[in-house]
């Protein structure tokens, strides 16, 4: 059964791929069950997810110049009415949906193959369960991240996305409704790999962690501020690899202070485990300082 | 072009609020961007105007306004641009970018002459 979108809803901004009514989710085996709203594998999404015309009505008044001419405006909390609000609501949701369930939820962005998955296996494998983690991940197709991480032990929900190039905020929440309700204290989105779109679409994440594999240019984050700025850590991968493929470290150091001087940046190789520990430090300083949060 | 895509949302929102405010023809809709929303002006005026035809927009001028992002210099301290620079226009030093917006808002409207909405009402 293929169903046909009835509105226009979230697209990608940034590359234009409109098509996101046919995602799939695919938790993880035995446990969760489809969520309302959701059934043979297929999103359908209410009209009430629209929403741009709620507040449509707030704050617009007209003003009438010298000349006649008559002009309307809105003064929100930026300056107007937001565009693209659909998803920024879905957003807030989610937000509200892991301060309740106690989760922080990390969004884990970077271009394809900058090793998320592998830096994920192996966190999984130190950490859950003594902390309780979960995983949603995002790709085009194939549930092969999902099955590469389910050794670990933690839930693990892969969406496919088709053809969309990022995660929204309604794919996260249909696939975290599948998630068991109690024990997931880190959740990690593991975002369809790509620099550009991701960046656009808030998912209710408590922190973007940005990956930057030594295999790339030492430059990426200022050819892309937008995913870069704001992140909470950059994580520069396979540094084991730096030497061979001529990565310079402190220069990409350099460019990533640039776009994002707050964040903190970790060096770290998967496979020989050089860096794992300052990473889950990272994770757990992240944990510690969520859990004050929540206790005011 | 995914600025055609950010028209559409654009069209449909104006659509909405002039059936909500009895606006029947505009000449002008102003529009403010974040530094980082990722949206290239020249592309979406033109994405906007072609599909503008035959909504209450047609015609409409897009009034394009671009919230500067702070970036910051140690030598020159820090200060506003419109635009992304990796180095000191005044110094060719790195320049940090400090704090720059990702919205995207319509933040206002201007009617035709004929339209008959009386803005007090």
């Amino acid at each position: 059964m293929t169903l046909q979108p009835t509105q226009k809803t979230d697209m990608c901004e940034n590359c234009g791929c409109g098509n996101n009514d046919h995602f799939h989710v695919h938790p993880t085996p035995g446990e969760g069950h489809l969520p309302h709203g959701l059934h043979e594998g297929h999103a359908h999404h209410e009209s009430h997810e629209h929403g741009h015309a709620h507040e449509a009505d707030g704050g617009w008044h007209a003003h009438t110049a010298a000349d006649g001419a008559v002009s309307w405006h809105r003064h929100g909390g930026h300056g107007g009415q937001p565009v693209l609000d659909a998803n920024q609501r879905e957003a807030e949701r989610n937000r509200g949906y892991f301060r309740a369930r106690d989760m922080l939820a990390l969004n884990l962005v970077s271009s394809p193959g900058a090793g998320k998955t592998t830096l994920l296996r192996k966190t999984l494998e130190r950490l859950h369960p003594r902390v309780g983690c979960a995983v949603v991940v995002g790709d085009l197709e194939t549930q092969a991240d999902a099955d590469a991480l389910r050794p670990g032990g933690a839930p693990v929900v892969q969406i496919t996305t088709g053809t969309v190039c990022h995660l929204d905020a309604r794919m996260v929440s249909a696939a975290v409704d599948t998630l068991p309700k109690d024990g997931v204290r880190l959740l990690f989105i593991e975002n369809v790999g790509n620099l550009v779109c991701p960046a656009s679409f808030d998912l209710g994440e408590s922190h973007r962690i940005v990956l930057l594999a030594a295999t790339e240019g030492e430059n990426k984050p200022l050819k892309y501020p937008p995913i870069f700025h704001g992140a909470r850590a950059v994580v520069i991968s396979k540094t084991d690899l730096a030497e061979p493929a001529g990565f310079d470290i402190a220069l990409a150091r350099e460019a990533i202070a640039q776009v994002a001087p707050e964040a903190e940046i970790i060096e770290v190789s998967s496979r020989t485990g050089a860096g794992i520990d300052a990473w889950l430090g990272l994770l757990e300083r992240l944990l510690a300082s969520d859990a004050l949060g929540a206790k005011h | 072009m995914h600025e055609v895509a950010i028209s559409e949302a654009l069209l449909d929102q104006l659509v909405t609020l002039a059936e909500q405010h009895g606006w029947t023809r505009l000449s002008r809709v102003w529009v403010r961007m974040g530094m980082l929303s990722g949206v290239v002006p020249e592309a979406l005026e033109f994405s906007f105007s072609a599909m503008a035809t035959g909504t209450v927009a047609e015609g409409a001028e897009l009034v394009m306004e671009t919230v500067p992002g702070r970036f910051g210099c140690g030598t020159c301290g820090e200060f506003d641009l419109e635009r992304f620079e990796f180095a000191c226009p005044q110094c060719d030093g790195p320049l940090q970018l400090l704090k720059a917006g990702r919205e995207l808002m319509i933040s206002g409207v201007e009617l035709m002459d004929d339209s008959p909405t009386n803005p007090e009402n």
